[in-house]
């Protein structure tokens, strides 16, 4: 394998980590405020991304177009999140954990079954917006697709977005509070019910854009939202609970290892080790490796990265 | 018997506890009083072995104790109760004694005969019961203690393990005058059998039982003597005493 | 109440048989595998006090062993389920003895993470099926008769739930039940009399995953098929949903809410009731479930308690 081969394919998967760790930052962001504020395990938060995704198919067929259903999505979804939340994730916040986790498994449950009935077994179809289908020659020569340079842009500018919020805001300062201190938020005189309304909404709409923005490449299928659920709590675990900065830098890296490992592990091994052990081995260790990652942080240091609390 | 030298544990940028040098003496009743946020709790943890001290040693009935986790220092025989009741509160008061009691008389990685058909167990539990005053009530749920009898229960369990020292962290905390007049009559019966580290805000309760006083404030142990020493030391009483003797 | 239960369990068999619905006898024989799964989760859960949502992990590998086995031209039960059973518990200490250094939501994090890396680990062996799963040519064999008489091996496994069932009762209520529980209740406390919390919170968990391979093996040889869906994560929310309906740290918890879960699961799927609907069983169920979950969190077996102890 040549240097310019290696060094496109390390682009590649760069690019690719980059894409997939911002689209999962955008997950992780909602998920850790909701836990760090609110002290919840919301497993169903995949489930919002669920529904970001498909109303954004739904919405994107009904319009005809990409730009005009993507902010109609992110509204609906926020709307979902917002009524979820009053109508019955309020009563989980005094709960302990273990009720939280089953309750909420329990909706996701429930939403897989409400989507099936809605939108039927199959996948739906989300296309790229014209102009975004095709690649784009990046210097080096190299091929990517403008859309994943698209997602890129998104979750860059949302990320940067996000921390104006938190860091110069005044509800942002709200928001830090309480992740990191909810019973001297309370003693502020903070209108503890709307904030924690508002986090989650907005937690949905993050949910959704992920939802939207990876619609075109992933399916949009039920239970499309388990599986990237449980990278979003490696991420906050790795990142720490309760930190925005946490989840970002987690999140990054989870993409940046999950990538890498199962790009550059099977090449690895297919040097090192007979076809058959590679061919077992490789993907199998590229797979478990976002999970000895954060092993190894809860090993070494159990508060995550950034941790919020103090 | 418990020999605590130049102990020290920080919590951040928090001094808790500042070299405290400390000597209790087997059969005595020792009492630790000091202000609110002095490191009394600190300490007693630090002794229980809850918290790793940062620096200095602890050697109890001449071993270093220092490095031993909690659960190897209540088989040495360094038993604890809590400042804010620590019990099995779904558990009857008989249990809670008992599995005290369990943890000391044999192995409990015992998996198939019933803990119901040993009844030397239970009958110590019960013994431990008519020494706190608890006779009556052993089969009630520990929730449905009062608050007192809770207290007495907190410190049954520390008996329970039948130690050679047993560290009471205010055991008086939030009691009436009748409950602490129990709670110091439990205490005075069983001095001949142990010896105490009383941890009290209660000064009539410390100058009535205690052989010996140390005072600490700010984390440091600035006197230590018999009562009437502690009475009269100056700096004690502008530190802290002074109102309250007064009072 | 209980003896109606156990004549209703014995005779179900020849009953169903009577009325020619065969077809039940494998739908019970699912209850009962469920049932000793559901056990051994309650023993960590609700006896333990540990929130493990990776309890899927030792339910698959037990499963998938033997299917693997099985696929190797090993049949004989006599190797199989006991390797099943070691694999599961070595699985359990390896996975216990790390996660049980944390505490709270670290720890259920943590144990999920692993029965991640459990599934990924068996999902990638192309060679034993991949995503497909592992179809066994049969049941197991080593025992002189054949296992794939419906009644023969409904017998068997109510004879396997039967005896462990008494071995988790003897458990709970030895000296090692006691301790496991006071550890629930208050792990402070319980370390400040005397016992080391981590070496006893450990043996309940390997106990608990040793038992679940059990139920693995079981189930491998129920379907004849093992697939990656047994080591999901979904798979262990649904074993914690069995327990906590039933009951969580009753005793009969496990078993109660596996029966129940699958007989809602049978009722709304297979019913007329719902007519075309009944496809979406899942919704009511779901419904059912979360319900449970917010209002009655004792559970059916806390329900019909006396007051708690």
């Amino acid at each position: 394998m040549g240097a310019g081969l290696t060094g496109i394919l390390l682009l590649e998967q760069t690019l690719n980590s980059l894409q997939f760790g911002l689209m999962l930052f955008l997950l992780a962001a909602g998920l850790t405020l909701v836990f760090g504020i609110m002290d919840m395990i919301n497993l169903a938060h995949g489930s919002l991304y669920m529904i970001g995704a498909y109303l954004m198919a739904t919405f994107a067929a009904a319009t005809g177009s990409f730009w005009v259903a993507l902010p109609l999505a992110l509204v609906a979804t926020a709307i979902v999140g917002a009524v979820l939340e009053i109508a019955l994730l309020r009563k989980l916040y005094e709960r302990d954990h273990l009720t939280q986790v089953l309750a909420t498994f329990a909706i996701i449950l429930i939403a897989n079954e409400l989507v099936r009935i809605v939108w039927g077994n199959q996948s739906l179809m989300l296309n790229a917006p014209p102009g975004l289908t095709g690649p784009v020659e990046l210097p080096g020569g190299m091929q990517y697709a403008s859309y994943r340079l698209a997602i890129i842009a998104v979750g860059l500018l949302v990320a940067l977005l996000l921390y104006f919020l938190v860091t110069k805001t005044r509800i942002g300062m709200l928001v830090r509070a309480g992740a990191s201190n909810r019973e001297m938020a309370l003693a502020m005189g903070v209108d503890i019910r709307r904030l924690f309304t508002g986090v989650f909404a907005l937690g949905a709409a993050l949910c959704a854009l992920a939802g939207a923005m990876l619609g075109p490449i992933l399916a949009v299928q039920v239970g499309m939202g388990e599986n990237i659920l449980i990278l979003a709590f490696v991420v906050i675990v790795i990142g720490g609970i309760g930190s925005i900065r946490g989840a970002l830098v987690g999140a990054l890296l989870v993409g940046l290892v999950d990538n890498m490992g199962r790009a550059l592990l099977p090449i690895a091994f297919a040097k090192m080790f007979s076809p058959p052990i590679a061919s077992n081995l490789g993907p199998s260790l590229s797979s478990i490796l976002i999970y000895v990652l954060m092993a190894a942080v809860l090993f070494f240091r159990p508060q995550g990265l950034f941790p919020a609390r103090g | 018997m418990l020999s605590l030298s130049n102990l020290g544990k920080r919590f951040g940028g928090v001094v808790a506890v500042d070299g405290v040098s400390l000597a209790v003496a087997a059969g005595e009743v020792h009492a630790l009083i000091g202000p609110n946020g002095a490191g009394k709790t600190t300490l007693i943890g630090l002794i229980s072995g809850a918290l790793a001290a940062d620096s200095g040693e602890i050697s109890f009935l001449g071993k270093q104790v220092t490095r031993l986790q909690s659960h190897e220092r209540v088989r040495a025989g360094l038993a604890r109760s809590y400042q804010i009741t620590s019990i099995f509160r779904r558990f009857s008061v008989l249990d809670n004694l008992a599995l005290a009691v369990q943890a000391r008389s044999g192995s409990s990685f015992s998996f198939w005969k019933p803990v119901a058909s040993e009844a030397a167990l239970f009958e110590e539990a019960r013994f431990i019961a008519n020494q706190i005053g608890l006779e009556g009530k052993v089969s009630l749920t520990a929730n449905q203690l009062s608050h007192g009898e809770q207290r007495a229960l907190e410190v049954g369990l520390a008996l329970a393990t039948r130690p050679k020292l047993v560290l009471l962290d205010e055991p008086m905390a939030g009691m009436g005058p009748e409950e602490s007049r129990r709670m110091i009559e439990l205490i005075s019966r069983i001095r001949a059998e142990v010896t105490v580290l009383l941890v009290e805000h209660d000064m009539d309760a410390v100058f009535r039982l205690a052989d010996r006083i140390s005072v600490m404030v700010n984390g440091r142990l600035v006197a230590t003597g018999a009562p009437q020493e502690i009475k009269a030391n100056e700096e004690v009483k502008r530190a802290y005493l002074g109102d309250e003797l007064a009072a | 109440m209980k003896k109606a239960a156990l004549i209703l369990v014995l005779l179900f068999p020849l009953a169903m048989h009577a009325l020619e619905q065969n077809f039940y006898i494998g739908i019970a024989t699912r209850m009962l595998i469920y049932a000793m799964a559901a056990a051994s989760l309650n023993l960590v859960l609700g006896y333990g006090g540990m929130v493990s949502f990776g309890h899927a992990a030792f339910f698959g590998a037990g499963a998938y062993i033997v299917g693997i086995l099985a696929y190797e031209g090993v049949t004989s039960l006599w190797i199989a389920w006991p390797l099943a059973v070691a694999v599961a518990a070595l699985a359990a200490l390896v996975i216990g003895a790390i996660s049980l250094r944390t505490r709270g939501v670290y720890f259920i994090m943590i144990t999920l993470a692993f029965a991640q890396m459990t599934y990924y680990v068996f999902v990638s062996l192309k060679s034993y099926g991949g995503d497909d799963g592992l179809s066994m040519p049969s049941r197991s064999t080593g025992l002189g008769f054949s296992l794939s008489n419906e009644f023969a091996w409904y017998y068997l496994v109510l004879g396997l739930l039967i005896m462990i069932l008494y071995l988790l009762h003897r458990l709970v209520h030895s000296r090692f039940g006691r301790v496991v529980e006071a550890i629930r209740e208050n792990e402070t406390r319980a370390a400040a009399v005397g016992y080391p919390v981590y070496r006893y919170q450990l043996l309940c968990f390997v106990i608990s995953g040793a038992i679940a391979g059990l139920a693995g093996a079981l189930i491998a040889n129920q379907t004849s098929y093992v697939g990656p869906s047994l080591l999901h994560w979904i798979q262990s929310g649904t074993l914690m949903l069995m327990v906590i309906l039933g009951g969580v740290g009753r005793f009969w918890g496990g078993p109660v809410g596996a029966a129940v879960l699958l007989a809602l699961e049978e009722l709304f799927s297979g019913t007329p009731l719902l007519g075309a609907w009944s496809l979406h069983w899942q919704l009511p169920v779901g419904l059912i479930l979360l319900a449970v979950v917010l209002f009655a969190p004792r559970g059916i077996a806390g329900a019909f308690a006396k007051q708690p102890r």
